[in-house]
This record gives structure tokens, sequence and C-alpha cells, in this order.
């Protein structure tokens, strides 16, 4: 047990943990976003795959890595605004348009992947992001390892927070965007066009989605693997639901949500000889399940969620 | 632009708007083809030939119809009621360990009494997967479609361990696959030399069940009405929770049963690959059949044309068989646009 305990010691599972946590960061940023403006967004699976393979590719054709991601993140608006047509502009069922771009976005990253790339053993790899040296603080003993060898899409991750925190809650655009979720009538009253607000929502959010994405095969990783979001999209819609709709709170739990997979990926090496692997693998599923449960009791929806907005609607 | 609503949708128009998504899918869907450097024509042709165009193909795609028509039930009956199970591909995999747990020995029975006695055991066991997020639902509020979606993985890790652990098949020469099912509880096959098997029989049955519940039965009333408007339904002293639950053991149920048909059916054993994804699949072809439970019977035979065709053109000619996924997702989409412009008339001003 005390074993268990050490893991907290070393420098390796906090730079574990904020490996695991930015892509959750950018995405949940991203649904957040989305369903502040009232706009379920569940293309987030396929969005993020779609960024994942997009940014990825860019950057094996020979484009440098900063473009490589701005690419990531313009397929990821351009699905959104996809998903804007359809659940803002013709009102169809959030659910269904969500499930659908998923199934779109991956497909077509997948079929674009194999045009691209012959089929191969050994999958191509990329030069990643490298870990930005920070001068002295990167040298300082176990703290410098732990926190400041980040590459620099770690550090963007953790500035989008407070970025997105002070357009939400600091300026007029946050203020239409987050009545435009609560109540479409009123933003209308005020003169502004709840179709344009919401509809740039859902892209910007969407293109922070495609980023997250990114942010595996060319930070955390060197190369594309077909399903390697692995439901991470999901559990960002789950984390949404645990922080309340509130940013802070999303950065929180998703750094909370890595450090138990960071735990539960070394304590699998140390107890994996009596427990099978597979359960220590559920567990971030189980965990965000039950944290679901946990915030439900609280959790205060955007009063407009999944309503679509039609003008003259007598509400 | 407006939407403006109908007074009545000319039947007409209800019937060929699905086609008209097919047609629009399949025409976006072209530009794939054209940037692998093929002819469409030649290209779809070859997509159809493989799908219908000969006895084998014919088989193989009713073979790949029959779960899909079963997963395709339970999004349709699942939607209707506007509860979100997008859990069906964990289901079914809970319906395959129901049939892998008695049909591998503890049961011997006559096939008589074997076969339905595993459709009924992995229909239970696909509605007890669902019963978890409806009771959160019911209960606690909530979201089912998170809790679906993330089952799913977990259900597919509890499989994962079975058949690498201790449900592994001594005799698989290390192949992570569960011990056949006995020959007493395998489907017997419709038509010689091919994967075609009695499933096909229950998922078409299946579709005229709830067909009939939907159209005959206080129950199908209930469901349609709880999805329609849950407030009047309420208010006309329908319990909302009981009619939840009941949905989600039927759709549930649907899906387990898939698990059943590939299982004893089509594999004879249980493995990790057992299903390509057919209960996201499921909601497409629950979407393109408009959710009407005789229409997703035709829809599910169309998309397995699609994956069946795909897979067979994809040997032939330089197109990657994920172009199957493109138009499936494709034709959810123009689907969901087409069944609005039946509802809706479009004032441009």
């Amino acid at each position: 047990m005390s074993d268990l305990l050490d893991v907290f010691l070393t420098a390796g599972f906090w730079a574990a943990t904020i490996r695991i946590a930015c892509p959750l960061i950018f995405a949940t940023l991203g649904e957040l976003i989305c369903e502040r403006a009232g706009v379920l967004n569940l293309g987030i699976e396929g969005i993020m795959t779609l960024g994942a393979m997009a940014g990825w590719m860019w950057v094996y054709q020979g484009g440098d890595l900063y473009t490589g991601v701005l690419f990531a993140a313009f397929c990821g608006a351009l699905f959104g605004l996809l998903h804007a047509g359809f659940t803002v502009h013709l009102g169809l069922s959030q659910h269904v348009t969500g499930i659908g771009i998923t199934m779109l976005a991956s497909a077509l990253s997948y079929y674009s992947f194999r045009m691209l790339l012959p089929e191969s053993t050994t999958p191509p790899k990329i030069t990643p992001f490298q870990p930005l040296d920070l001068g002295a603080l990167s040298d300082l003993p176990f703290v410098g390892e732990a926190l400041f060898r980040q590459t620099a899409m770690s550090w963007l991750a953790f500035a989008c927070v407070p970025v997105v925190m002070l357009v939400l809650y600091r300026t007029p655009l946050g203020l239409a965007v987050r009545m435009a979720g609560e109540n479409p009538v009123a933003v209308e009253a005020q003169g502004i066009d709840v179709f344009m607000v919401r509809t740039g929502a859902v892209v910007v959010g969407s293109a922070l989605m495609a980023v997250g994405g990114a942010y595996l095969t060319m930070s955390a990783f060197d190369a594309f693997y077909f399903g390697m979001i692995n439901g991470r999209g999901w559990i960002c819609v789950a984390l949404v639901i645990f922080a309340s709709w509130r940013p802070g709170k999303a950065l929180l739990g998703a750094l909370l949500f890595a450090a138990l997979d960071a735990f539960q990926v070394r304590a699998q090496q140390q107890a994996g000889a009596f427990i099978p692997y597979q359960v220590f693998l559920m567990l971030p599923y189980l965990l965000s399940i039950a944290a679901m449960v946990v915030m439900a009791r609280k959790a205060r929806y955007p009063k407009a969620l999944l309503t679509p907005f039609r003008r003259g609607d007598r509400v | 632009m407006r939407l403006e609503p109908r007074e009545h949708a000319p039947l007409w128009l209800a019937v060929t708007a699905p086609l008209a998504a097919i047609a629009v899918s399949l025409l976006l869907t072209s530009g794939l083809v054209l940037w692998a450097g093929e002819s469409v024509t030649a290209a779809y042709a070859l997509l159809f030939k493989g799908a219908f165009g000969s006895r084998f193909a014919l088989t193989e795609t009713f073979a790949r119809a029959t779960p899909l028509i079963l997963t395709g039930l339970a999004a349709a009956v699942a939607f209707r009621a506007k509860f979100w199970n997008i859990g069906a591909e964990g289901q079914l995999y809970c319906g395959a360990l129901a049939t892998t747990w008695l049909g591998t020995g503890v049961l011997t029975l006559h096939p008589a009494l074997l076969i339905p006695a595993l459709f009924a055991a992995g229909a239970l066991a696909g509605g007890l997967a669902l019963l978890i997020p409806v009771l959160l639902k019911v209960r606690l509020k909530v979201d089912e479609v998170v809790t679906t979606l993330l089952l799913n993985f977990v259900i597919l890790l509890l499989v994962n361990y079975l058949v690498e652990g201790p449900w592994k098949d001594p005799m698989s020469l290390g192949w992570p696959q569960a011990a056949p099912v006995i020959d007493e509880g395998v489907l017997p096959r419709l038509v010689e030399r091919s994967r075609l098997h009695l499933g096909l029989v229950v998922a078409v049955a299946s579709s005229i069940a709830v067909w009939l519940m939907f159209r005959f039965t206080v129950w199908g009333y209930e469901i349609r009405a709880v999805g329609q408007n849950p407030r009047a339904a309420a208010f006309a002293g329908i319990g909302i929770g009981a009619t939840v639950l009941r949905v989600a053991l039927i759709s549930g149920g649907l899906a387990g049963m898939a698990g059943v048909t590939e299982v004893a059916g089509l594999k004879g054993y249980l493995t990790l690959d057992l299903s390509p994804g057919f209960g996201y699949a499921g909601i497409a072809v629950a979407m393109l059949a408009a959710l009407h439970p005789l229409g997703v019977v035709a829809s599910a035979v169309f998309l397995a044309g699609i994956y069946v065709g795909a897979d067979s053109m994809s040997r032939g000619v330089n197109i990657p068989n994920y172009i199957a996924d493109v138009i499936v997702a494709c034709s959810v989409l123009s689907v969901l646009v087409s069944l609005m412009l039946v509802q809706f008339r479009v004032r441009w001003r």
C-alpha cells in the first residue's frame, strides 16, 4: 500500500497528470462553450478524432507544428459550422445531429488517413512538440520535472481557461453567449441575433475540441492510431456536467480526472498481479459516471439547452 | 428563410424523403470516390453488385442486416420516447455474454427449448445493462446519453477480461475467444452453404411485434405520448418513470438479442470483434426508417448492403472500405433534414 502512495512522490506521475489533462481541458472547454450557448454538441468524439488526424497529417505532409494546430482547429470549426447549421438554424435534434457528426467526422478521418497513407505495419511518426525549456524553472529539482517541462500546447491549454472565463463572464459577448443558453428570447429583445451567437459558440467550441484531439497526436504522442480518442470526448461531456458549466471547475475536474487516470496506470503495474488490468481501465469511465451521479442533484443546466430557437415562437 | 409547419404531410412525401436522403448521401460521397481516382458509376456499380448481385452477396447482406434490424429497433423504440439510448453496442455484448454463459454447456436442452432460452437470456441481459442508466435518469436525473455511452466502454472491457481470462477457450490456440456454443444452441441456417441463419426470422418477427405494440397497445400509445409531450402525458395520468423504464427494458432487450444472433448464429463463439459498431449503426438504421419499426427492416437491409458492398468493392478497386461509414453518417444527417422538410414547408422571404 505504501508503494502505491509513493506514486504521488514521483515527478513522472505529476507530469503524466498534466499530459492526460490537457486534451480534456481543451475539449471540455469547447463543449462547455457550446452548452452555455444552449447547444449540446455530441459531435465532440468525432471532432476530436478529426483534429487528431488533421493536425498530425498536416505535420506529416511537411507543414509545421503551429500551423498544424491551426489546421486542426479549422477542420473542427467546419464541423462546428455544420452542427450549428443543423441544430441552430434548422432546429434539428441536437442528440441525433451530434451522433451523426461524430460518425461523419470519424469516418472521414479514417477514410482520409487510409487514402493519404497506405497500410503499413509500423505507424508513421512525426516529431511532436518538444518540452519548452524555461531555464531555471525547468531545472528545479522535482518541481521542475513535474510541472515546468511542458510543451507549448500544454501551456496553451492552461492559458485557455482564464481566457474562456474572462470572455464568458467579463465581456458583452460572453453575456450574450450565456443568455443565448438561458433565455434566447431576451437576447433577441436586446437586438442581438441568437442564431449568430449560438453558431459562433458552436464553431469556436468545436475548434477547441479539435485542438484537444490534435494534442494527442502532436504533443502527447507522435502517431495517429485508429480509435485513439477512445471515449475521451464522452468523458468531456460528463466533465462539463461535473463542472456545473463553469470553466474553472472544468479545469479542476480535468486535472482530478487525469490524476486518477495517471494513478490507475501506475497502480496497474503494482497490483496487476491480483487485479485484472481491465478493471483499472474501466475506472476512468466508471469515475465519470460516478462524478455525474454526485453532481446531478446540484446540476443547473443552462435553461435553454436542447431547445431550438425559432424567431417569433411564443414562449 | 422561415419554416412553416405543414398542416398535413402527403404520404408520397413521407415515403420519398428517406430515399432522397440516400440519393443525396451517395452524391456527396461520390466526391471521395473521385478523390480515390476511380469512376463513380463503376465504383457504385461494384458496391451494388457486391451487396445484392449474387446469391452469396444477398445472403451476406441479409446476415449482416440481422443484428442491424435488432439494434435499429432498439434505437427506434428508445428514440420514440425521447430516451437517448446510445448504448446498444454495450447491450449487444451483454446479450452475447448471456449466450456464451448459458449456451456453452451449462444448459443442455433440445434446440427447440435452448434457442428460445438463449434469446430470452440475451434480451434480459441487454435490458439489465440499461437498468443502471435508466434508474439514474428516473431517480437522480442523470443524463442517459453520457451514461449509456460510457457503459459501452466498461462492458467491452468486461468482455475483454472474460475472453482473455476465465472464459478463454483452451482450444482456441491462444486467440482471445470464448468456447463455442454447443450444437443444440446454434441457430440453424436458412440457406445451405451460407451464413444466413434463423436470427433473421427472429429479427423480422421482432420488428412486426414492435410495430403491433406501437399500433395497437396501450404501452405503445404511452411510449409515443411520453416522447411527444411528457407534460401532457403526465397530465393524462401516464406514469412517466414507469414508461421510460419499460422503454429501456424493451430497447436494451432488443439490442441484447442482436448479441445472441451474432454469437449463436453468425460466429458460434464470443470474440472481441463480434460487433463492428452494430450498436452505433443501429441509430442510423432507426433514423433512416424515420423510427418506424417496419421501416427498420428495409433500412437495415440497405445499410447492411452498403457495408457488405463496400467491403467487396474495396477488394476490387483502390477505395478504403471506410467509405461505407461515410455513406451511413451522411445518410443520418441528410435524413434528418429530409424528415424536417416533410413536417415543415420552407418559405423564402
